[in-house]
């Protein structure tokens, strides 16, 4: 299939899963749909939940924290004591503190940052009990804080904006379960493997050399990687490895995954605020976005790699091929990694760092945006929503009234929210990314001098802070220094985001809603997606300008061109 | 500074020009009269104080970057870090200068307000009914004057006794003096007019130091000024604005290290002042100011800025029919004759019985009938009986020769005729009835048992107040109108002069319950009146303009005050709200896009001795690192200055959707705010460059 084909496919994929699995998503939000109530009931009388009670924001934010919290304690835990535990026919021991730390916050927050091999580091146990529920269970999270907020704008004189107990089991249960468990399937059949033996030891005789072939239950955890825009793989090699990601189908599959959820949302958000194209509208803007970095990213891969011309090859029939495998060719890893870094997932199927600049320039200024093109599942939505409170706010005073969305007025203290939420991202990134080139423990992280070694560092910060989880690779970040860091970049990507969003719930779903008139600022027009993507746009690009200039962009112009 | 004064007469965007009487509060100033000015130039000097300074986040910020930078010149001295601080410090000054200006007229006109307060002396009656003399300062709530001819009324009041003519020019500059009596809704007088005829006896209604002409003084000197609620939401957004490059400039400087290069404090702060908003951040005060002083300058008092910030939202207008809509009285049009009567006969007794009618509309009659039958005035014979009308028989009328004319409601009439042995007529009933369809007034006139027609009473509709509705409804405004006429009449009035919906027969309780209902549905009402009897409505309606010529029951209850008494102006108060949220949503997104160009000056210029690939971005090709950081920062200044003139009259309305307005100002501050700083920058660089200071 051609590149142009895998878009078409890919679009008309996406069309579905957004009326489809987004109108399935209201039904299940708004406990419209019960066929696993078999299931549903005795998980509320364990933890026992009170499923008709709501909460408020401060209670919904709560019961985030302290879930979060316990099950972080726990996946803690388990991973430092797998040695003793079973599951663990390769005998791998305990996971050291600080890489345990580093992992299990990266997975409770939806990154997957993985400064280890997973077949080299983690037991069958590890990687299903701990590091694959969490993949469920953080996905979920983002989804429901999503709907709170989306609850928020529904909702006029509401104190409550929804259980969290209730979006966390019902959004697990009815959505995350079924399509995985469906598409670990389709992986297996493909050739993904799924088992629970060991390795497999081969001895080459001829040349006298005797090979373990690590093995494990790769598809089920596959499958939940993509859904859940978790990004963390089973091996190292992530989705180039063929044990992982086999076929053609299952690279299509995977990027199908990872964007049908955050493109659904749009779709629900729109039918449970009541007017459809608000939802297209954002949906718009995602997309607008995706298509632009894409276009980068694809163009940038497609031209020869320059190092590899300057050393005398000028013949490079497959654009730069370098780090990317060939069963995928150029473009189509292009469109995986552009897919994966657009919406915090983080999974690769080609190596970031053997990108060319332009190209590693789009994988890490789309995460730069804020992770909103189409982002993770619910943090894409929520926090493309945080832009949009901006934008309604400054656009709507160009209309000559005071500013609402969606019939809400957005005074002080919402923008004060919004602002919150968009201001933390850039400032935790820029500040760590200052302490690591400042520190002789940071300055001994990249592999790289120069330009290309300062992207290095800070495209690590990027993808923690935006909760990606994918790596430029080419740093060495298993050391106490990044494990540490990087995990302050990771809880207040993911809770200094949520908190104001919850706040935000809460403070719209008591307001009131304003009918809109001629006089309106209307919010599902061209002009309002314009002025979404320039206020993203430009929040983004102001910035980070100076870091990128400093990091890809004086590469690129090293070549003494951008493509 | 650009010429704005001859644009100034005219008004913005249709609306109606500042009146133009002499004296009130609105003796006009230009906006950029020189007195103002030189004034301004000094306050601006003495904003400088950081008490003053921190109260707006953005300027704070440029501040502390100016001492930054002084600091650096003294310690490492050169000519490049001398300009930079001369030019931080001056786009400092320049907001001060901005603010100081806007604040200038309003202080000029709270001047001549107090001149006019002058220590006036108050005759206080005693329980016993003793006069004593006491300064009025010292009257308190309660107290009863006494004023004649000649006395400056010591306070606000009610009149208890009496009627007088009241010279009220000293607050609403109209010379023409106004009547002024005890009971009912013009019973109100003002602490600080002039009673021009009679006695009357004032109960004080104001507490010491609260009287209408102080709170005047407070509201057009701006002395309580708070921030609005908009206001403060928008410092909160360029707060974040300003916090989010604090990080980005002081992280530049650990970056540079680590590509070996070393930035200079001076630049970063260069850098941080220009891509924090200060233009906004520097007018966002003087914006606020012009709005409350564009509504003085119409004579109208906004009791709070809250109150001008609601007017842009409101959603629903209640508009009086009579004074806003119509014409204060209804005209005679059409004599419709009946049972063999000519229209002349009926035109001729309907002058008769309305000759001691001194009425408008009785004076309307006598006109019509001069108009279309030539019947003059007459000298009536000695023997005459003028039947004045009463609530009772809603008729009055004339008995002179043994004839008795009889004008009055259709009904009345008919009774009265039939009572005299006369027949009620059909043919009467049903002109009757078309006519009250019409959304004009019947008066039957009979002469003793004989009905001899219908006058028809026809509300004039204001001129040119069908456009004003349909700019209203362009904007998203519905209009409503209110009357205690009949459903029908209200229902044609209503048609002709194009508002989206009436409220008939309308009691308080009635329009109370209106408002109410509006809110529900989460609208934002504006609303005109001047009796006691409006005062909870003025009070519940999210603007409520209060006539002046009102009761002070109503003056309290509204936010807003018109000193014209012009319930028309309601729709020029709405435009005013608006324009002043669309001069700051305006000014933000300039701001915002401003940045773009500073990056392309001052990025390349920062790195391109480590990096001078970076040469690139230059796009501007700009003379020197130091000339391009320079352009920059002095760009980001004397656009404070270019845009004063529109912060303080505010961006263009023009009354059409919302859709038409955002497509406009998105175009000219998103796209121009965009293009306008790299044509400036280049300019100011080939100057800097053209003095050969810099290499």
């Amino acid at each position: 299939m051609g590149f142009g084909w895998t878009i078409v496919s890919m679009v008309v994929v996406l069309v579905i899963a957004w009326r489809f699995l987004g109108a399935y998503m209201v039904a299940v939000y708004e406990n419209r749909t019960r066929w696993l109530a078999v299931l549903e009931r005795p998980i509320y009388r364990v933890i026992g939940v009170d499923a008709d009670a709501e909460q408020s924001w401060q209670r919904y934010g709560a019961s985030v924290i302290v879930f979060s919290g316990v099950v972080l304690v726990i996946g803690y835990v388990l991973l430092r004591l797998q040695g003793h535990l079973p599951l663990n026919p390769q005998h791998q021991s305990g996971v050291t503190p600080a890489l345990a730390w580093n992992t299990i916050v990266s997975f409770v927050t939806n990154t997957n940052w993985q400064n280890y091999s997973g077949e080299s580091t983690m037991s069958y146990l590890s990687q299903m009990g701990t590091l694959a529920l969490q993949n469920f269970l953080s996905a979920s999270v983002g989804v429901a804080v999503a709907v709170a907020l989306i609850r928020g704008f529904a909702r006029k004189g509401s104190r409550t904006i929804g259980n969290f107990w209730v979006d966390l089991v019902r959004g697990t249960l009815y959505i995350l379960l079924p399509i995985a468990f469906l598409s670990a399937v389709v992986f297996m059949a493909q050739g993904a493997i799924q088992t629970l033996s060991g390795p497999v030891h081969v001895s080459d005789a001829l040349n006298g050399v005797r090979q373990a072939i690590p093995r494990g239950p790769v598809a089920s955890q596959e499958a939940i990687k993509q859904l859940g825009t978790n990004g963390g793989g089973f091996f190292n090699a992530n989705g180039a490895s063929p044990f992982e990601n086999p076929t053609g189908l299952t690279n299509f599959l995977s990027l199908a995954l990872i964007l049908s959820i955050p493109v659904g949302l749009t779709y629900t958000f729109g039918k449970m605020v009541g007017q459809l194209r608000q939802g297209v509208a954002v949906l718009a803007v995602m997309a607008v976005l995706f298509g632009g970095w894409l276009a980068i990213g694809a163009t940038a891969e497609h031209q020869p790699n320059p190092a590899v011309a300057a050393a005398g090859l000028d013949r490079q029939p497959g654009g730069n091929m370098v780090g990317k495998e060939v069963r995928f060719g150029d473009t189509s890893s292009a469109f995986y990694n552009i897919t994966s870094t657009q919406t915090s997932t983080g999974s690769v199927d080609s190596a970031n760092d053997s990108y060319n600049p332009m190209g590693g320039f789009a994988t890490m200024t789309g995460m730069m945006l804020g992770e909103v093109s189409p982002g993770g599942v619910g943090t894409g939505l929520y926090s493309i929503l945080l832009f949009a409170i901006i934008t309604v706010f400054i656009g709507g005073l160009m209309v000559g009234r005071t500013p609402e969305y969606l019939g809400k007025k957005i005074q002080a203290r919402e923008v004060k929210l919004a602002a919150l939420g968009v201001l933390v991202m850039p400032i935790v990134v820029l500040a760590l990314t200052a302490v690591a080139v400042s520190v002789h423990a940071g300055r001994a992280g990249p592999l790289n001098a120069g330009p290309h070694g300062f992207s290095e560092i800070l495209y690590s910060y990027t993808s923690v802070t935006n909760n990606n989880g994918s790596a430029f690779a080419g740093l060495t970040s298993n050391t106490p220094f990044y494990n540490i860091t990087e995990t302050v970049g990771l809880l207040l990507g993911r809770f200094a985001i949520i908190v104001p969003v919850l706040a935000l719930a809460g403070s719209l779903a008591v307001k009131d809603v304003v009918p809109a008139s001629l006089g309106t600022f209307r919010t599902d027009k061209p002009i309002f997606i314009g002025l979404l993507l320039g206020v993203t746009l430009i929040v983004g690009a102001l910035t980070f300008f100076p870091a990128v200039s400093l990091g890809p962009i004086v590469e690129q112009l090293s070549y003494g061109r951008f493509f | 500074m650009v010429d704005v004064e001859s644009r100034e007469a005219r008004g913005p965007g249709g609306m109606t020009p500042p009146s133009e009487a002499a004296g009130g509060v609105s003796r006009r100033r230009g906006l950029f009269d020189r007195e103002i000015l030189s004034q301004a130039a000094v306050e601006g000097m003495k904003k400088f104080h950081p008490r003053v300074q921190v109260k707006n986040p953005v300027m704070f910020v440029v501040l502390i970057g100016t001492v930054v930078t002084l600091v650096e010149s003294i310690v490492h001295p050169s000519l490049f870090a001398w300009l930079i601080t001369v030019w931080l410090a001056l786009t400092v000054y320049f907001a001060n200068f901005a603010e100081a200006v806007a604040e200038g007229r309003g202080k000029a006109q709270a001047d001549t307000l107090r001149r006019l307060r002058v220590e006036t002396e108050a005759r206080r009656l005693g329980e016993d009914g003793s006069e004593e003399r006491v300064a009025a300062a010292d009257l308190g709530k309660g107290d009863r004057v006494v004023c004649e001819a000649g006395d400056v009324i010591p306070s606000d009041g009610e009149i208890t006794e009496g009627v007088a003519s009241v010279d009220e020019s000293a607050i609403t500059g109209e010379s023409a003096p106004v009547i002024r009596e005890s009971g009912g809704d013009r019973s109100a007088v003002t602490g600080g007019t002039k009673v021009l005829s009679d006695r009357i006896v004032i109960r004080i209604t104001a507490e010491r130091g609260h009287t209408f002409m102080d709170r005047m003084i407070n509201l057009v000197e701006g002395a309580q000024r708070q921030k609005t609620p908009n206001e403060i939401a928008l410092t909160i957004l360029l707060a974040a604005l300003t916090i989010i490059f604090v990080p980005v400039v002081v992280a530049l400087q650990p970056f540079a290290r680590f590509a070996g290069a070393t930035v200079s404090v001076v630049v970063l702060v260069a850098l941080l002042v220009c891509l924090i908003p200060t233009t906004i951040g520097a007018l966002l005060s003087a914006i606020g100011i012009a709005g409350m002083d564009r509504l003085v300058q119409r004579n109208v008092l906004a009791m709070s800025g809250r109150a001008v910030e609601a007017a842009g939202d409101v959603q629903t207008l209640l508009l009086d029919k009579t004074g806003t809509i119509t014409l204060g009285n209804r005209m005679a049009s059409a004599f419709h004759a009946v049972g063999g009567h000519s229209e002349e006969e009926l035109a001729a007794a309907a002058q008769l019985a309305s000759l001691a009618d001194e009425t408008p509309e009785g004076r309307s009659i006598v006109v019509l009938a001069k108009q279309r039958f030539n019947i003059r005035e007459r000298e009536l014979s000695a023997d005459h009986l003028f039947v004045p009308f009463s609530a009772q028989t809603r008729m009055s009328g004339l008995d002179v020769d043994g004839r008795r004319l009889r004008k009055g409601a259709a009904q009345a009439v008919s009774r009265w005729v039939t009572e005299r042995g006369g027949s009620p007529s059909a043919e009467l009933d049903s002109i009757v009835e078309r006519v009250a369809r019409s959304g004009a007034t019947p008066l039957a006139v009979a002469d003793g048992q004989d009905l001899l027609g219908v006058v028809e009473l026809k509300d004039v509709v204001k001129q040119g107040i069908q456009e004003r509705f349909a700019q209203m409804r362009a904007i998203g405004i519905r209009t409503v109108m209110i009357t205690g006429d009949n459903p029908l009449t209200a229902a044609a009035i209503a048609q002709e002069a194009g508002v989206d919906d009436y409220l008939a027969e309308a009691t308080p309780e009635a329009k109370m319950n209106l408002i109410k209902a509006e809110q529900e549905g989460g609208k934002l009402v504006a609303m005109t009146g001047d009796g006691t009897n409006d005062a909870p409505a003025l009070a519940q309606a999210d603007v409520g303009v209060a006539m002046n010529t009102g009761t002070t029951a109503a003056k309290e209850a509204g936010n807003m005050v018109d000193l014209d008494s012009n319930p028309t102006k309601l729709i020029d108060v709405v435009e005013i709200g608006k324009q002043l949220l669309i001069t700051r949503g305006a000014l933000t997104t300039f701001s915002i896009a401003n940045d773009v160009a500073k990056y392309f000056a001052i990025i390349p210029a920062l790195f391109v001795v480590t990096y001078p690939q970076l040469h690139a971005l230059n796009v501007m090709r700009l003379h020197s690192p130091e000339t391009a950081v320079l352009s920059a920062v002095i760009f980001n200044a004397l656009v404070i200055v270019a845009l004063i003139p529109l912060a303080l009259r505010g961006v263009r309305f023009r009354p059409s959707g919302a859709a038409a307005i955002l497509r406009r100002n998105v175009f000219i501050y998103g796209v121009g705010g965009v293009i306008v700083p790299f044509i400036f920058i280049k300019l100011i660089d080939l100057v800097l460059a053209a003095t050969g200071a810099f290499h």
